[in-house]
Order: structure tokens, then C-alpha cells, then sequence
């Protein structure tokens, strides 16, 4: 039996921008990007419900972001997830790696009782590859990154063949334990229908007070309560609720900073055009021989 | 805020006892930051009989290198490796980290900032000391660190205002190495490994290294491939090139994700950074990130169907064409000039 906690994230499309997401100041407009589950992520959620199905146990998933990120966590129990956190605060915004690691090992430790905490090696919004090790040095656990198989799992130790510069390597690893995983590790399972049935409706406190539309707050409480009965409600996590230091949160918790931004101006240039003839190639090709770059 | 440090350190990454190279390109830009911030330049060389490497860092101008030597450290495990730098950065708080954006630079490097609550910025393209106003504050000596973000779309500047350590990740080839014009003299400082029963919570059972087949870095000629290539079948073409003209192959981020190359041969931020003589570029459309690992070719031809694509913009020649057909007529018409 191995519990597991899987950290996962939603993120703007970034192969899929289009011009009109960029603003005039060349800064991007998050609220137009479409925003999708973190592939990797969903592949560390794979690999968590295998482990689940093999050595029994459960998996928890959980998300920092804004309100809509609960998006991704009814996708989490749409693909199998027993239970799943949403962590949101106005507080958080404009964390960097060091400040989301953070409040993220609080909610960790919140929930408790894990064997596993599993993530995707990197999120597509910046490629850092930092939260997974950041969130494992403030858990004080181990740590293996890359990983492209659970080989096998016992008591308190788990076999692993993870990827190295060059090569791969085959770890032993006491647990509790974080890993990263990377894509290949997986193919990330369909959604169930029938789970999609059970959990369209999840809701997570924002989702139902935007439901109530300025009733009483009676009205979102009882909504509240009903959710909860019929085991739809998604928890939130606030930095109250996470008894967090305010001054680690966010932009305040953030070390690193934008200082400046410019937006990519990519110019025509004068390069010289090449018809697509054999004579304009050869004539190419003979002047690269010419100045010695062909031979 | 006491003090602040003057130092520059640089991890020095080795696998089975050599040294990667992204460390000595880091020592060469590390060496320029300490000197543009009046400072000095430190390496950190962890592992196992690493004296040599320890000796081979002051061609390139440092100061002072630490060593950590145990048969323990032979090969990297984040663990001891985390805790030695954990102990080392906090004692000093040197003003800059520098680690290669390698597996084993992007295991530890965040859990050193994470422990010493220090500003982390990965995959950086360009980094310089400079003294700034931020938020109406004067700020002296800062390190910018500037990187592609968001697809591209923008270049930002990140700077760790008012922490004592910043700490910047660099992939392979993005600085370039050269040995120091006034190499200091070999100052070593040892200091005596303390094991930890932590160390033992990861161990190696097996490893399987083998040396890269694949030396995009050295190749004087590449021929990359882009996602325009549409097919694995038709990224055949750009390996007939590259055999015909004798380059090595190589390849955007968006043809590694499509599974049309492996990851070793992607050029790019996130991949490796090349200066040949000639780069080829075909159906790639020319995203900042894949610029960045380019564009100091030193003649750049680019084979796209789409007149406006931006790589145009960098291109010394500009062929508008389907690669399907362009690139048999290259291999023609280059097969009859050889004659």
C-alpha cells in the first residue's frame, strides 16, 4: 500500500500562441491563452495509478493557481485521482519557483501520510524543471529526478531507472520520496466515461460561489454542504487554512524578479533570396565553395 | 542586509572523472562577471581523485577551487552533493552560482536555492553585471539574467534584487571557453568530506553511460530539421543532406517533440548552442528559443515553404521552396559541382 501525492499544474498553450494573445506592450494576455493540463504532469498522475494499482494505496492530486486551475483537477479524477486539493489564494500570485515550492510543501505536509509525491519534470510555461527539487529539499526527503520507470516497490523502498546525461541509471530509493517524471515515461491514460459521469460536477468553493451569483452566503453554504455529501466538493487550501508566512508568499516570497520584458521583434533581414532551380542552388553551392564553408 | 559577497562560484559538474565542458564555459563567463563586479572567481569541484580537474580550472582564471574528494562523491547523487553545497553556499553566501542546465545541474541547483532561499533563473542565454534602479531603489552590480520565456514570445530579464545569492542555470555552448590571458596561481583548498546517513536514502544499483556518438558542438557544418518536415519519413531528407555535404544532423525542439530526432540533437535554448561554419535550416520557422542556438553561425541558410517565416530574418540565403523538393536539388546540384 503506498499513498501518493501528485503535483500538477494547468498552463497557458505556449506551442499554441497566437498573435492576438500578445498585448501591444508586448506582454502576454494569460487570460486569452487557452490553458491546458501540463503533459508531464499528467504522466507523473499515470504513473501514480499504476503504482496504486499494483500495490494498492491512494492518490491525491493537488494544484497551485488561480480559481479555474480546478479545471485540471477534475481531469485528475476523471483519470483516476481519489481526491484532489485545489490551492488558491489572491496571496500566491506572481510566485516565483521558490515561493510556489513553498506553499506547495505545506500543503504536502497538510495532507499527510504520503509515500510518493510525484510531479512532472517540468511545466511548458517556463521549462525550469525547479519546483519538484525545490518542494523536495523543504520536505527534507530524497529526491529522484528524470524518471522513466518504477521498476518495482516494497515496504519502504522503490527501484527506479531514471535518465542521466548520457545514459540512465537504475536508483534504490527509501521512501517517502519525490520524483519527476519526464514524458517518456508513459502513455497518460483516457478518461474514463464513467468517472467523467461521477465528476463533471465537482466544484470547488469559488466554482460554487460563482453558482450562487450574489445570494446569501447561507446559500453557498448549504451548496457547500450538499457538494460535500455527494462527494463533488473539491477543497481549497488558502494561505490561512495553510497557516503560511505571508512574507513567503508570492511576489513578497519571490527572490527573483522581471526587471524587464521586451517582445520579440522578429525582422525580414537581408538575406539573399535563392531561386529554387538547380541554377540557383548551384550557384549557391559555388559560392560556399568559393569562401571555403563547403568542399 | 550585511555585507554583501564579492565571489562568483562555479559547480564543476564531472562524470566518471571528467569534467563537462558547459563548466569551463561557465568559469570563462564567471571569470568576466567577477571582473566586471571587481571580484573574485571560485570553482567547486565535488567527486572522487578530481585534483586534476581541481588543477585544469585555473587555466581559465579562478581564484581559489574548493575540492570535496571521497570515494563516496565518484559519482553524482543529490544527496551528499545537495548537502555539501547547502553547507558550502551557506557559510559564504557568494554573490553568484553558476550550474550547466545539464540532468545533473537542474537536480541540484534547485535544491540549493530552495535551501538557502536564494533567486534561481534556468536556461539563461545572456548574463551581465550591471548596476540598475529597480522600484526606485539603486541596485550595484546586478547580475540580469535573460532568457526566452512564454514560447518565445519574449525575452525576459530576471535580477534577485535583494537576496545575498543569485544563482543562474546555462545550457552546454551558450558561453564559449577560452583559457584566461593571466591564469592566477593553483590555490586549492580542500575540504574533508563528512558522510551522512541521509547520503545512503538514494543509492546507484546500476549506471549506463555511453559517450555521445552525436558532436553537434564541434560540427563545422549542421543540417537542421524543423516541424514544417511534416513526416519522420521526410526527415530522411535532411540525413541524405547532411551525408552528402558531410554535416552532422540537428534539429528544432518542436521536430524532438514530434519524435522525428532524439533529444541529444536539439539545437536551441533548451538544447545545445552551436557556432558552425554553415547551418542549415529547413522547416523550422525560426522561434526566438531556436535563434538562440544558431544564430552566431557564420553563414545561415534557411529552406522554407513560408516566405515570411521569421528564420528568414537571421538567414544569410533564403531558399522559399517544399523541402521535398529543395533538398534533392541541393544533393544534385551539389553532387555535380563536386565533379
Amino acid at each position: 500500500m503506498f499513498n501518493s501525492i501528485v503535483l500538477v499544474k494547468q498552463v497557458p498553450d505556449t506551442a499554441n500562441i497566437s498573435g492576438k494573445v500578445m498585448k501591444d506592450d508586448g506582454t502576454v494576455n494569460r487570460a486569452k491563452l487557452p490553458a491546458i493540463f501540463n503533459h508531464e504532469d499528467k504522466v507523473a498522475l499515470e504513473l501514480a495509478l499504476r503504482v496504486k494499482e499494483v500495490y494498492g494505496g491512494t492518490v491525491t492530486a493537488i494544484t497551485m493557481g488561480p480559481p479555474r486551475a480546478s479545471d485540471i483537477l477534475r481531469e485528475c479524477l476523471f483519470m483516476g485521482a481519489d481526491s484532489v486539493y485545489l490551492i488558491s489564494d489572491r496571496k500566491f500570485a506572481g510566485a516565483d519557483t521558490l515561493a510556489t515550492s513553498y506553499v506547495l510543501s505545506e500543503a504536502i505536509k497538510k495532507i499527510g501520510n504520503y509515500d510518493f509525491v510525484f510531479a512532472g519534470r517540468q511545466a511548458i510555461d517556463g521549462d525550469t524543471a525547479q519546483v519538484g527539487p525545490q518542494t523536495a529539499e523543504k520536505l527534507n526527503i530524497p529526491q529522484v529526478t528524470y524518471v522513466e520507470e518504477i521498476l518495482s516497490a516494497k515496504k519502504d523502498k522503490v527501484t527506479i531507472r531514471k535518465k542521466i546525461d548520457g545514459g540512465y541509471e537504475i536508483v534504490e530509493a527509501s521512501l517517502p520520496v519525490l520524483l519527476t517524471v519526464i514524458k517518456g515515461a508513459a502513455e497518460s491514460r483516457p478518461y474514463s466515461a464513467k468517472r467523467i459521469m461521477a465528476y463533471k460536477n465537482a466544484k470547488s468553493l469559488t466554482d460554487l460561489e460563482g453558482m450562487t451569483e450574489g445570494n446569501s452566503l447561507l446559500y453557498t453554504d448549504k451548496l457547500v454542504h450538499e457538494y460535500e455529501e455527494k462527494n463533488l466538493f473539491i477543497p481549497t487550501f488558502t494561505m490561512d487554512e495553510l497557516k503560511l508566512d505571508v512574507e513567503r508568499c508570492g511576489v513578497k516570497g519571490s527572490p527573483t524578479k522581471v526587471y524587464k520584458i521586451e517582445s520579440v521583434v522578429l525582422a525580414g533581414g537581408n538575406h539573399l533570396k535563392i531561386e529554387n532551380t538547380k541554377l540557383g542552388i548551384g550557384n549557391l553551392i559555388e559560392q560556399l565553395m568559393a569562401d571555403h564553408i563547403l568542399g | 542586509m550585511d555585507k554583501l559577497s564579492n565571489e562568483v562560484w562555479v559547480f564543476i559538474e564531472q562524470r566518471n572523472g571528467k569534467p563537462a565542458d558547459v563548466s569551463f564555459e561557465l568559469l570563462s563567463k564567471g571569470l568576466k562577471l567577477s571582473q566586471n563586479m571587481g571580484g573574485i572567481l571560485k570553482a567547486v569541484v565535488i567527486g572522487n581523485k578530481v585534483k586534476d580537474i581541481a588543477k585544469e580550472t585555473f587555466k581559465y582564471g579562478v581564484d581559489e577551487t574548493i575540492v570535496i574528494d571521497s570515494p563516496e562523491l565518484k559519482d553524482y547523487r543529490t544527496m551528499p552533493y545537495s548537502r555539501i553545497m547547502n553547507i558550502l553556499v551557506n557559510e559564504s553566501n557568494p554573490r553568484i552560482i553558476l550550474f550547466g542546465a545539464t540532468i545533473v545541474g537542474r537536480d541540484l541547483a534547485p535544491r540549493v536555492a530552495s535551501n538557502t532561499k536564494s533567486g534561481l533563473t534556468a536556461d539563461c542565454t545572456e548574463l551581465k553585471i550591471e548596476s540598475i534602479k529597480y522600484l526606485g531603489k539603486e541596485y550595484k552590480d546586478l547580475l540580469l539574467q535573460i532568457r526566452p520565456a512564454f514560447g518565445g514570445n519574449i525575452i525576459a530579464t530576471i535580477i534577485t534584487p535583494d537576496n545575498p545569492t543569485q544563482i543562474a542555470t546555462v545550457r552546454e555552448g551558450v558561453m564559449e571557453k577560452h583559457f584566461a590571458d593571466s591564469p592566477k596561481p593553483v590555490k586549492i583548498t580542500e575540504i574533508q568530506f563528512v558522510p551522512d546517513p541521509v547520503d545512503e536514502l538514494v543509492k546507484i544499483i546500476e549506471q549506463h553511460r555511453e559517450e555521445s556518438k552525436i558532436n553537434l558542438k564541434g560540427a563545422p557544418i549542421i543540417v537542421a530539421g524543423g516541424y514544417g518536415l511534416g513526416t519522420k519519413e521526410n526527415f530522411k531528407l535532411v540525413f541524405d543532406l547532411a551525408h552528402t555535404i558531410g554535416g552532422e544532423v540537428a534539429g528544432s525542439r518542436a521536430a524532438v517533440d514530434a519524435g522525428f530526432i532524439p533529444p541529444e540533437r536539439q539545437v536551441g535554448q533548451t538544447g545545445v548552442t552551436v557556432r558552425p561554419k554553415l547551418y542549415i535550416a529547413i522547416g523550422i520557422s525560426g522561434a526566438i528559443q531556436h535563434r538562440a542556438g544558431m544564430q552566431e553561425a557564420n553563414k545561415i541558410i534557411a529552406i522554407n515553404n513560408d516566405p515570411d517565416a521569421p528564420i528568414f530574418g537571421i538567414s544569410h540565403y533564403g531558399i522559399v521552396g517544399d523541402a521535398v523538393e529543395v533538398i534533392p536539388n541541393f544533393i544534385e546540384a551539389y553532387k555535380h559541382k563536386l565533379k
